[in-house]
């Protein structure tokens, strides 16, 4: 009788509860769409930067990833093809040489990130070919290099043009190399488009002198999870002499931006919260002055106090579940409109956006949890706030109500 | 045998350097099966006599016993078991729950008592019988006239099997022939099944019917007439 009298309240006054299931729908809707923008803008630069170009997961000699130098190159022999190609988690792997170099034109210099692939495998794995924007993708046996958007147009240079490559080789001999441009690709990430330099490995054999060996294993996984789990499988498969690295541990600034503009969307979060919570205890304070006297009634009669408080708790409850279930139908459509049709940044905020290494794209993610957490923190919310008019019921006095 | 018993009650509000005495050392036995009407003019201490009577309020001195138990030292959690327990009310304006059917709003009091569903069935559709609106049984309150309302507050008093049923000014918000209607009613529950009733009233027709009238000014008992 109590959960039919709490059900049959709420649709007793439809405006009073239109009013609170819509503060809770838009409450949903706001924060799951807020949420599910960072995420998915999250989730965006871990492909970018990671998955697209590193990896979820690698794996090197110990060491090679504080010390970045070619001396730790090693060969990848059959016990390691074996543990890599027994591990689940991995869909496949793909050798990478990698150093550092001086590119130069005329007078313009950068340092780059040079990188020997195995052009096949790449294109198989990573996509690289379509990433290729003028110009065209490599071929194994091209004594030819592709660059990142950012440093062609930092150096003024193109298709066709030549650039001169200065760095150290394995085992300390000198790497110097005049290679054409024959591509120039461009990278989610901006900060990755500014640096990098691709040549094959056959190329890269001759340019570091490294013959077959590679500085990392690219693995392939599904997932940044997955890549994660692949890791911490890995490790202890190949024991202390390897190291096989997360793209956690391969980004920590990546981590960190997104660890610190986490921080950031929660500071919001709360204040868009506060202000929910605002909304739906006014509507919940309208309705404790609205049914003063029936409440003064009931305990008159000789409903308990804590009973009735549990009655209206009960009726804010279903309010929330109700309103929270209502908002989670109405932001899925929100949030899959920006999913298939990313918003791209205006040319100002594109720039800004790429100042900071990020993707000027706006893309919401679907993840399940966005949702349920939302509705979740929302419902709960609303659920806290009843214990106003909980406590409010506990104290109410029969007669002073009756006369409201 | 007494049902209500007081003894020097007093209530006594303090607007500011005022106090006013609404009830004022009030001395009064209610036997069971009395028919009582309270009467007295605006601000004589009716209501509020009703009031601590029926254990919504509290006396500033005084004692007052329902069926031999102190009501002004119970704890207030105490109080509303034994109004649930022990006291019938019938208010001015029905007071019925309004998501409610008739039904439902009778059988409500019953449920808090924690009767068991064959029990509240049963003697909800006979307490609607008797008080004339069995056929009005699953309508809601919107869906009835002020005196079918009324009818439907007097079984829900009865509901609990009560000791006494207090009603203020059961009759104010009807029409002659309802208010008529309604009194016949309560009489014949108070003749044939012993029912004590007092009210708190101005209605002439409910003085008329009254075996008792308490007049009450400046909250003293000024009358106590034995018809």
């Amino acid at each position: 009788m109590i959960l039919k009298l709490a059900w049959r309240n709420i649709w007793r006054s439809k405006r009073r509860t239109a009013i609170t299931l819509g503060m809770i729908i838009f409450a949903v809707v706001l924060s799951t769409l807020m949420m599910s923008i960072k995420e998915g803008m999250y989730a965006n630069m871990i492909k970018s930067t990671a998955g697209d170009f590193s990896g979820y997961a690698q794996v090197h000699l110990k060491d090679f990833w504080s010390e970045k130098t070619l001396e730790y190159a090693f060969e990848i022999d059959d016990d390691v093809v074996k543990i890599l190609e027994e591990e689940k988690t991995v869909d496949g792997y793909l050798p990478r040489v990698e150093g550092f170099a001086l590119a130069a034109v005329h007078n313009i210099t950068k340092g780059s990130a040079v990188l020997g692939i195995d052009v096949e495998k790449e294109k198989a794995f990573t996509n690289l070919h379509e990433r290729v924007v003028e110009g065209e993708y490599l071929l194994p046996d091209d004594d030819a290099i592709l660059i990142g958007n950012g440093l062609a147009k930092y150096l003024k240079i193109g298709v066709n043009d030549t650039l001169v490559l200065i760095g150290g080789g394995y085992q300390g001999r000198s790497a110097v190399g005049k290679y054409p441009i024959k591509g120039i690709v461009k990278f989610g990430s901006p900060e990755l488009s500014k640096q990098l330099v691709f040549m094959p490995m056959q190329a890269a054999d001759m340019f570091y002198g490294t013959n077959g060996l590679v500085t990392s294993v690219i693995l392939k996984t599904a997932s940044g999870k997955k890549g994660i789990i692949a890791a911490k499988h890995l490790q202890k498969k190949l024991g202390d002499e390897y190291e096989a690295m997360d793209w956690k541990q391969l980004n920590p600034e990546l981590v960190n931006l997104i660890e610190t503009d986490r921080v950031e969307g929660y500071v919001f979060m709360f204040i868009l919260y506060l202000v929910i919570a605002f909304g739906i205890f006014s509507t919940m304070l309208m309705m404790l002055a609205e049914r003063q006297h029936e409440f003064g009634v009931l305990v008159a009669v000789g409903m308990k106090r804590a009973k009735l408080a549990v009655m209206v708790w009960g009726e804010i409850f279903i309010l929330s579940i109700l309103g929270s279930i209502l908002g989670l139908i109405c932001a899925f459509p929100v949030c899959y409109t920006f999913y298939v049709k990313p918003f791209r940044y205006g040319e100002e905020m594109a720039k800004m956006a790429e100042e900071y290494g990020i993707e000027a794209v706006i893309k919401t993610s679907l993840a399940p949890e966005i949702f349920i957490q939302q509705a979740v923190i929302v419902g709960i919310l609303a659920s806290i706030i009843a214990l106003y008019p909980l406590y409010k019921l506990l104290k109410i006095n029969a007669i002073e109500s009756m006369r409201s | 045998m007494s049902v209500i018993e007081t003894k020097n009650l007093s209530k006594i509000y303090d607007e500011g350097p005022i106090r006013v005495h609404a009830v004022n050392e009030v001395t009064l036995n209610i036997e069971e099966g009395e028919f009582t009407a309270v009467v007295g003019p605006s601000g004589s201490g009716k209501t509020t006599l009703l009031n601590i009577v029926g254990g919504l309020d509290r006396p500033t001195k005084g004692s007052v016993k329902v069926d031999g138990v102190e009501l002004s030292t119970m704890n207030e959690s105490n109080l509303i078991k034994f109004r649930l327990e022990n006291i019938g009310f019938v208010f001015q304006s029905y007071n019925l729950i309004p998501v409610l059917t008739a039904k439902e709003n009778t059988e409500f009091i019953m449920l808090l008592q924690g009767a068991p569903e064959k029990e509240r069935q049963e003697r909800v559709m006979q307490l609607l019988h008797e008080v004339g609106i069995g056929e009005q049984a699953d309508k809601r309150p919107s869906e009835m006239s002020g005196g079918q309302q009324q009818r439907v507050a007097v079984a829900r008093a009865l509901a609990s099997r009560p000791k006494f049923v207090l009603a203020d000014e059961p009759t104010a918000n009807l029409d002659s022939k309802s208010a008529e209607n309604l009194l016949d009613l309560m009489l014949m529950l108070n003749k044939e099944e012993q029912v004590t009733f007092i009210f708190s009233t101005h209605d002439q027709r409910v003085i008329d019917r009254a075996r008792r009238v308490i007049t009450l000014e400046d909250g003293k008992i000024v009358k106590d007439e034995q018809r």
